[in-house]
């Protein structure tokens, strides 16, 4: 009874306190957090309101009325449709590249003593800094008609004339697998460092040959990596403009680029905005599914982008 | 030869697998590689090459591109509103984003994660999009053409990878250390500078380069809202690129890959003695 009557006493005595402690501590919270306000205002005012802006153009017509003239475009089209799915096909091929050459390098790097794979991995990291222009560039120069690549093919007797590997879709892909190979090979080495060696280990003691206990042990313990990375190769595809200008040559051409053309040729303002719409849509419908299946902060384990 | 033999038959990993069992695994990891690396440094010795075709080796060596790049305004300009544009996105983009990722770390509000969102949404978004938003906008408040707005644009790419190298390196950092700061007497300000700053440093260090490499290298955004005076060094070069092969570009490259590669190594050195495991 006592017990009861100096419990209640006590919390009498600290009601008071605990809730100014919690205002307190809600107040503070609340400041920290204003600590992200410049950057959130950045964001919302140089990305969130333009773009928001182009979703409004996207619905106007040439006179200023409402109209969906501008998606209807898109639907009947066939230039429109041809653009999507030349953006569909470049985007799947690099990924397939990718992760077919991509792949077994992380393998290997994953699989190398600490000091060498951190030398091999500077061949992934080299280009990964080095700007996109200046890489689409190199390749530029090897694959023309009288670039190294011809001159050494012809020198080999791999073929007897020039062929022609740019300004076409094989230049384009050449040069896009070398873009996106880092932001695959990145994501896949850190999935297969973190799988325990002892479960190889444990498979060939079971009486597993080599192969098998890849297949069944290993590869499955890196498909969340090996996802991550194909995704962010794949969405990074979709929106791809500068490779594919320059070296397809005309012959390649992705929605980013039909957008730019809207622009700055035709001053077409709706027919652009809407396909960027509807490039964005798609890249966060794609996303979106994957942060279902994924951690986000994984899939940004990657770094500096397109 | 025998040793080679031997080091064939020896085991390469946890399973039975000889390191000749997989020999052709290294065969392509060589190959991946040389394909990775061969372009850009192939393109550094085609830069000093006399050729207008810019060949390999160079039968006759020479500055003549380089030359030719020193020696033109043009060129020259841009190069210094490229440079000055890297600094000053590098100067916006690290202190904002250190706040933010900070901010979001401590403050462990329930809509964090929306915030974080939004704050990386610019590398998900296509930058295609963000330029022709910029230039729409830009169009509208004159800050076409203009440092100010290439900047602030630059900005808000940069300010992504800020956040997400800060967050994770922040993870990692036990943060009572702050606590016990603060209760000796230090203002939160003042812990977070003497205490926390000094540990996550190498991150944003990192994050620093990182912001002024997305200004310095970026083409897109920059092709539609930097121009006449303001014209950055990828726009003019990327419209050199559309109309022909021009050699100066090869010095251009060649200058690029250095500052680039000098970075990646200031990364480097200043990160392995650094906070990130």
């Amino acid at each position: 009874m006592s017990d009861l009557v100096l419990r209640s006493a006590g919390s009498l005595a600290t009601q008071p306190n605990q809730t100014e402690l919690k205002q307190d501590a809600l107040r503070e919270r609340f400041a920290l957090f204003g600590l992200c306000s410049p950057a959130l205002l950045l964001v919302l005012i140089i990305m969130v309101l333009p773009v928001g802006w182009l979703f409004w153009l996207s619905f106007l017509g040439e006179d200023g009325n409402f109209t969906l003239e501008n998606y209807q475009r898109m639907v009947e089209s066939k230039s429109y449709a041809r653009i999507f799915r030349n953006t569909f096909e470049v985007s799947l091929l690099t990924t397939g590249i990718c992760i077919l050459i991509g792949y077994p390098l992380a393998y290997f790097l994953s699989q190398l003593p600490r000091r060498a794979a951190n030398l091999c991995m500077i061949t992934v990291l080299l280009p990964f800094w080095t700007s996109l222009l200046v890489r689409t560039y190199a390749w530029l120069v090897l694959l023309q008609r009288r670039g190294l690549i011809n001159e050494w093919g012809m020198d080999i007797g791999l073929w007897d004339e020039p062929i022609k590997l740019v300004h076409n879709l094989t230049g384009t892909l050449i040069g896009m697998v070398h873009i996106m190979l880092p932001f695959l090979i990145l994501p896949v080495y850190g999935s297969m460092k973190a799988i325990d060696r002892d479960y190889m280990k444990a498979a060939a003691n079971l009486g597993a040959s080599p192969a098998q206990a890849f297949w069944r042990v290993f590869f499955p313990l890196s498909l969340p990596g090996l996802f991550a990375g194909a995704l962010i190769v794949f969405v990074l595809c979709l929106g791809f403009f500068v490779t594919p200008a320059v070296l397809g040559g005309g012959k390649v051409i992705m929605v980013s680029m039909r957008i730019a053309t809207n622009i700055e040729l035709f001053f077409n303002w709706g027919a652009a905005s809407a396909l960027g719409v509807v490039l964005l849509v798609l890249t966060l419908v794609i996303l979106g599914i994957a942060s279902r299946v994924l951690r986000f902060d994984q899939l940004l384990g990657g770094g500096h982008g397109s | 030869m025998a040793s080679l033999m031997k080091w064939l038959g020896e085991p390469a990993s946890e399973t039975q697998i000889t390191h000749g069992g997989r020999l052709w695994l290294y065969l392509l990891a060589g190959l991946v590689m040389a394909f990775l690396l061969a372009p850009t440094i192939i393109v550094i010795p085609m830069s000093f090459s006399d050729s207008q075709y810019l060949e390999f080796p160079p039968r006759v060596w020479s500055l003549r591109w380089y030359d030719h790049y020193l020696g033109s305004p043009e060129w020259m300009q841009a190069t210094f509103t490229s440079l000055k544009a890297g600094i000053f996105t590098m100067l916006v983009a690290t202190p904002v984003g250190v706040m933010a990722a900070y901010g979001l770390f401590v403050s462990r509000m329930r809509i964090a994660s929306l915030i974080f969102l939004i704050l990386v949404m610019p590398i998900m978004v296509p930058v295609i999009l963000v330029a022709i938003g910029v230039f729409y906008v830009y169009v509208q408040v004159s800050l076409v053409n203009s440092l100010l707005g290439l900047v602030l644009a630059h900005s808000i790419l940069a300010i992504p990878l800020v956040v997400v190298v800060v967050s994770s390196a922040l993870k990692s950092y036990d943060m009572n250390q702050e606590m016990a700061a603060r209760s000796l007497g230090a203002s939160r300000f003042r812990a977070f500078m003497v205490i926390t700053l000094p540990q996550i440093r190498f991150s944003v260090i990192t994050a620093a380069l990182l912001s002024f490499l997305t200004s310095f290298d970026e083409v897109i955004v920059a092709m539609f809202v930097s121009g006449g005076e303001n014209s950055t060094l990828t726009r003019n070069m990327f419209n050199a690129l559309r109309d022909q092969i021009d050699p100066t570009i090869a010095s251009i490259s060649t200058i690029m890959i250095i500052v680039s590669t000098s970075l990646l190594v200031l990364a480097q050195v200043f990160g392995k003695s650094g906070d990130e495991p």
